[in-house]
């Protein structure tokens, strides 16, 4: 008997196939087309918890301990695991409020619904052990450990700098960083953030769909260990900044101290200064805050930064270049009475025996001495005209390092300024000015703008009889020794060396010179330490000027070439001096005799008494 | 009269062949789907894949009883055991347990069963016997309403539990009636309002009605070719709409838009096919009616989703649709099912090696997402291979259906058959995203006592069945 719909077998057979046809097709675009699931099922189970590396230690050059790291841990939380929690609970662990919790889960949600971050960062280790042991009734929070900074002493916060979140900008421009990194903001910090950062490691888990970790991934083929940053000795001498730090107490300004055979910089002290532990933690913003609205800026790393004029201590520079332009020599003498006088321009000078010649002239800091060699320089008959003569000039200037940028290993650095003749000729047009015009120059007075650190720079320099290495703040890096090749190269000045014992003989004699034969800088004399100096006072439009000494001990072999900036100071020798002095007894014989005149500076507070009037 | 033969060489053991694959295979994913390293031993009591051990012992030990009864039994027995399990779906709303929020399980000790199972058997014997009868007649309408209540009557109760899915399966019953000469109009009406019903509900309506009566004054244009009736009617159609725009605006009528454009469509639409009628195209009136029924069921539909479905159910209708995209929301369970299936790959990660169903990313994957457990860990390879095992065992039954001689075989053979493509289709559809979640198992895979037996007695009967065609001669 034949069933009259038999046929209808094969609508039947068709709708099967056709159901086949629309799996399989469907599969294989899942499958084996859209690669994309595999990594969506892996955000799904893996945790990447970063291991953090310990930054690298920082020395001083005696091998001292400067600073080092300490455990906390970061709170973290992957908003999509999140599930509703015991908030007071919470709460009381972490020692924040309701608020809180919701406001941090939000940004968390708008960083990443699926990836980590911190909720809370830098929780202590007392409440990590709390927390830990509760930690499983919060899904969507894990843990993560992270060594921070710390500081054997609180000093140096300038040249060593800090250590801070990184910025967006950052996290788009260089992919070794992810939200919530630290990185080297200032200072060493920041200069050696490469060396000193480490490499980051990370261990991968598998977690359950209730978050619990439930195993390495791979049995740990994925797994990293976190490389320890490489370890920095510093060429700072910790002794020495300290002491340094503790003569500008109250007083606004800078000391920066070099050896002068390798520029290492011994001493960066900027005053006022901050405690460098106090940028850590969880109040980092609130202190960065109120030093950053401190009208006495602390944050401003003055040796680096600001400019000066450089004031007499600039005749050393120009003395140099009469030298070397054969305009003057050791024994060339001018008159001074109370000062220089051409036509209508008048620079004063103080009292003293007339004639001089040029040690002499140093030693008595005579202003008349060098508004002559200035102009002779200027004016020489060897260039057609005085814009010529100027440029010799600015560049013998150019070659103690002055007005560029010193190829040290600091990041923020000046210039400053040392004008061109183009600067001039915009002013009084190309023909409008002379050596007359520009005489401020003489003295170190006028539009010149140079920072602390290239003055010490400068006196190094003379203490080497003309060359520089580019001052610098590392010496060691892990266990080698050896930096960076640039700060082995010599910078020459376009000084012949032949010429500088006569400037060091004036600068010995300024300090040196017996009683009332009008060295300027007596006070900074020690006994068995012939230092060699030269005070100078930069003009302050806004008050009373500043005191600036530069100096270098001892003559012979020089070990130590430092500058000192007294804001306000008033005269070199008042202040600048007996600072530069008491550093280079500090630093040659470790210990200081002279109590008078330390307590002198200790006892000196120019920002009270400043304010008071 | 009775011919003796050896049932064990006679019985059709390609089937058996692909259901042992299928059940083994299913216990693998099922032991892979809740295996964990405290407890690895395969005969576990504790853990779901030692109790489908014993589960698929007692498949077995039913499925000899099955064979070695009387084949004449289940048609003779058909009305009675359809009672006993209406009867059972009846004592299991009132003493049944009730997980999940429905009342669907008969407790004994560790066992548990589930009625709406078991009454497929019951109700598949008793729509074969029916209309295997000879006095039963496809055209005739009482005749068709009987077996429409047949189907109906355990769907009903399965749906008051409520278990919406199980009771959907009843659906799969028209499927046999199609091969028993229901006509094949009806079915495609079926399919075409299921077309219609997910376009509504994805399109704006206003969209869908102005695109049915374009198509439908076109085919009308297309029939009639007279291209200036076709302009009257159009021309008394805007018209009549202006007309009426005109009263809304002017006269302050509170007339809808949707309104305005279907009576004008309705009356237009009569003069037009009155027209066309007159002229002896009888067609005309047909597709006049088609289009008007279309309409009124995009209404009805709409209506429908916003007032009659629970939220729950629109929202697993929104999702189906692509509708809503929260993938934390209700869509969760299809979106890790999608994730763990699709990031098996080609070859898969490797027996016991899926993250999604080691770590438990699947909600229910040992009972109704198993698929998934195939995709992860045995990749595009396990997938298509279950597909191709289905398939075969599919078309093995069609095939035994159809060698048939008697009616009550064959019947029974389509409603195994109907069944059995209903869950693979659902189920599979489900878990890779075609279909909405369904709660109903994968046959011979999922974990469940009540789904594996339910099966293995539907296909053994048919089997034994099978056997009986070389005992009898009808
Ligand atoms: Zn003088």
């Amino acid at each position: 008997m034949k069933n009259i719909y038999e046929n209808r077998k094969y609508v039947f057979g068709a709708l099967l196939f056709l159901v086949v046809f629309i799996f399989i097709g469907k599969l294989l675009s899942l499958q084996v087309l859209d690669k994309s699931y595999r990594s969506t099922a892996n955000r799904n189970v893996l945790r990447y918890i970063i291991r953090y590396p310990a930054r690298g230690l920082i020395y001083d050059r005696t091998g001292k301990l400067l600073v080092y790291n300490e455990a906390v841990y970061d709170l973290m939380v992957s908003p999509n695991l999140v599930e509703e929690f015991d908030t007071s609970v919470f709460c009381d662990i972490l020692e924040i409020t309701h608020k809180d919790v919701d406001k941090r889960l939000q940004n968390a949600k708008e960083y990443s619904y699926y990836t980590s971050s911190p909720f809370l960062k830098q929780v202590s280790s007392e409440t990590y052990a709390v927390l830990q042991e509760k930690l499983y009734q919060f899904p969507g929070f894990f843990v993560q450990p992270r060594p921070i900074r710390k500081y054997n002493k609180n000093v140096a916060g300038h040249a060593l700098g800090y250590v801070g979140e990184v910025d967006e900008y950052t996290i788009e421009n260089n992919p070794f960083y992810k939200m919530g990194d630290y990185i080297g903001i200032s200072g060493i910090e920041k200069a050696y953030e490469e060396v000193l950062r480490g490499e980051k490691g990370v261990n991968v888990y598998m977690v359950d769909v209730h978050n619990r970790i439930k195993g390495s991934y791979q049995d740990g083929k994925k797994d990293r260990s976190a490389i320890v940053g490489t370890n920095i000795i510093s060429t700072l001498d910790i002794d020495l900044q300290e002491y340094g730090e503790k003569l500008m107490v109250n007083k606004i300004g800078s000391i920066v101290a070099i050896e002068p055979s390798t520029g290492e910089i011994l001493a960066l002290v900027s005053s006022p200064t901050y405690d460098p532990s106090s940028l850590l933690g969880r109040g980092r913003s609130k202190v960065f805050k109120t030093l950053s609205s401190d009208t006495l800026e602390p944050l401003f790393n003055r040796p680096l930064m600001a400019t000066y004029p450089p004031g007499s201590t600039f005749k050393l520079v120009n003395g140099l270049i009469g030298l070397q332009e054969k305009v003057i020599f050791r024994q060339t003498e001018f008159y001074c009475y109370g000062g220089y006088n051409s036509g209508s321009k008048h620079v004063s000078c103080h009292y003293h025996e007339t004639p001089l010649n040029l040690p002499e002239a140093i030693q008595n800091s005579c202003n008349a001495y060098f508004c002559n060699v200035f102009r002779r320089i200027l004016d020489n008959p060897v260039y057609p005209s005085v814009r010529e003569g100027y440029n010799s000039w600015r560049d013998h200037v150019l070659s103690f390092g002055f007005g560029q940028k010193l190829e040290s290993d600091f990041s923020y650095k000046v210039k400053g300024f040392v004008p061109m003749t183009s600067y001039y000729d915009r002013y009084y047009g190309k023909t409008g000015w002379s050596s007359l015009t520009v005489l401020s120059l003489a003295i170190g007075q006028g539009e010149l703008g140079i920072t602390p650190l290239q003055m010490a720079n400068m006196t190094a320099t003379i203490a080497n009889h003309g060359y520089y290495f580019a001052p610098h703040i590392v010496k060691g890096i892990g266990g080698e020794t050896v930096i960076d090749e640039r700060f082995y190269s010599k910078h020459i000045t376009t000084i012949d060396s032949v010429y500088f014992p006569i400037i060091i003989n004036g600068m010995d004699m300024a300090v040196n010179g017996p009683p009332g034969s009008g060295s300027t800088a007596r006070i900074a004399r020690i006994n068995d330490i012939t230092v060699c100096g030269k005070t100078g006072t930069a003009e302050n439009p806004h008050g009373e000027d500043h005191s600036i000494f530069v100096a270098f001990a001892p003559k012979d072999n020089p070990k130590i070439a430092l500058s000192v900036y007294v804001e306000n100071g008033g005269f070199g020798a008042t202040y600048a001096a007996p600072i530069a002095s008491l550093m280079v007894e500090k630093y040659l014989k470790r210990k200081i005799i002279r109590q008078w005149l330390e307590n002198y500076i200790l006892e000196t507070d120019l920002i009270h008494s400043e304010k008071e009037n | 009269m009775k011919r003796r033969i050896n049932k064990w060489s006679e019985i059709d053991w390609i089937t058996i062949v692909l259901y042992l694959l299928i059940v083994v295979l299913g216990w693998v994913s099922i032991y892979s789907a809740v295996y964990n390293e405290e407890h690895d031993k395969i005969f576990d009591l504790s853990q779901r894949y030692g109790k489908q051990m014993i589960l698929i012992f007692g498949a077995l030990v039913i499925a000899l009883l099955v064979v070695v009864t009387d084949s004449r039994f289940y048609s003779s027995f058909a009305y009675v055991i359809y009672a006993i399990v209406i009867l059972l779906l009846i004592v299991v709303l009132l003493i049944g347990k009730e997980i999940h929020g429905a009342k669907s399980w008969f407790e004994f000790g560790p066992l548990r069963l589930q009625p709406a199972e078991f009454a497929k058997v019951g109700t598949a014997m008793a729509l074969a016997r029916y209309v295997s009868s000879k006095s039963f007649n496809i055209k005739n309408s009482k005749n068709v309403f009987n077996v429409i209540v047949i189907i109906l009557i355990p769907a009903i109760f399965i749906y008051v539990q409520p278990d919406t899915g199980s009771a959907l399966v009843y659906f799969a019953f028209i499927l046999v009636l199609y091969r028993e000469g229901l006509s094949g109009g009806i079915l495609l009406i079926g399919i075409l309002m299921m077309i219609l019903f997910v376009l509504t509900l994805i399109i704006d309506k206003m969209v869908i009605i102005i695109a049915l009566m374009v198509v439908g004054y076109l085919v009308f244009l297309i029939i009639d070719r007279n291209i200036k009736r076709f302009l009257i009617a159009a021309l008394i159609y805007i018209g009549l709409s202006g007309t009426f725009f005109g009263l809304k605006e002017f006269a302050g009528l509170g007339l809808s838009v949707y309104f305005i454009l279907i009576l004008s469509l309705i009356i237009s639409g009569f003069i037009y096919s009155f027209f066309i009628y007159f002229y002896r195209i009888r067609k005309a009136v047909l597709i006049y009616m088609l289009m008007l029924g279309s309409i009124i069921f995009t209404f009805t539909v709409n209506y429908a989703f916003d007032n009659i479905l629970k939220p729950y159910q629109q929202k697993r209708i929104n999702i189906l649709l692509g509708m809503d995209s929260d993938p934390y929301g209700s869509g969760y369970n299809v979106n890790q099912s999608i994730i763990a299936i699709g990031s098996g790959g080609f070859s898969g990660k490797g027996f016991l090696k899926g993250t999604q169903t080691k770590f438990e990313f699947v909600p229910e994957q040992s009972t109704d997402f198993i698929f998934c457990t195939v995709g992860e860990e045995w990749g595009f390879l396990g997938t298509s291979l279950i597909i191709i095992l289905f398939t075969i065992l599919l078309l093995r039954i069609l095939v035994l259906a159809e060698r048939q001689r008697s009616g009550f075989c064959r019947i029974f053979g389509y409603s195994v058959f109907a069944i059995l493509l209903f869950h693979f289709v659902v189920n599979i559809g489900m878990t890779i995203g075609l279909l909405p979640v369904i709660g109903i198992p994968l046959p011979f895979m999922s974990y469940g006592g009540s789904s594996l037996w339910t099966f293995t007695i539907l296909l053994f009967v048919f089997l034994r069945l099978d056997i009986s065609r070389l005992e009898y001669l009808i």
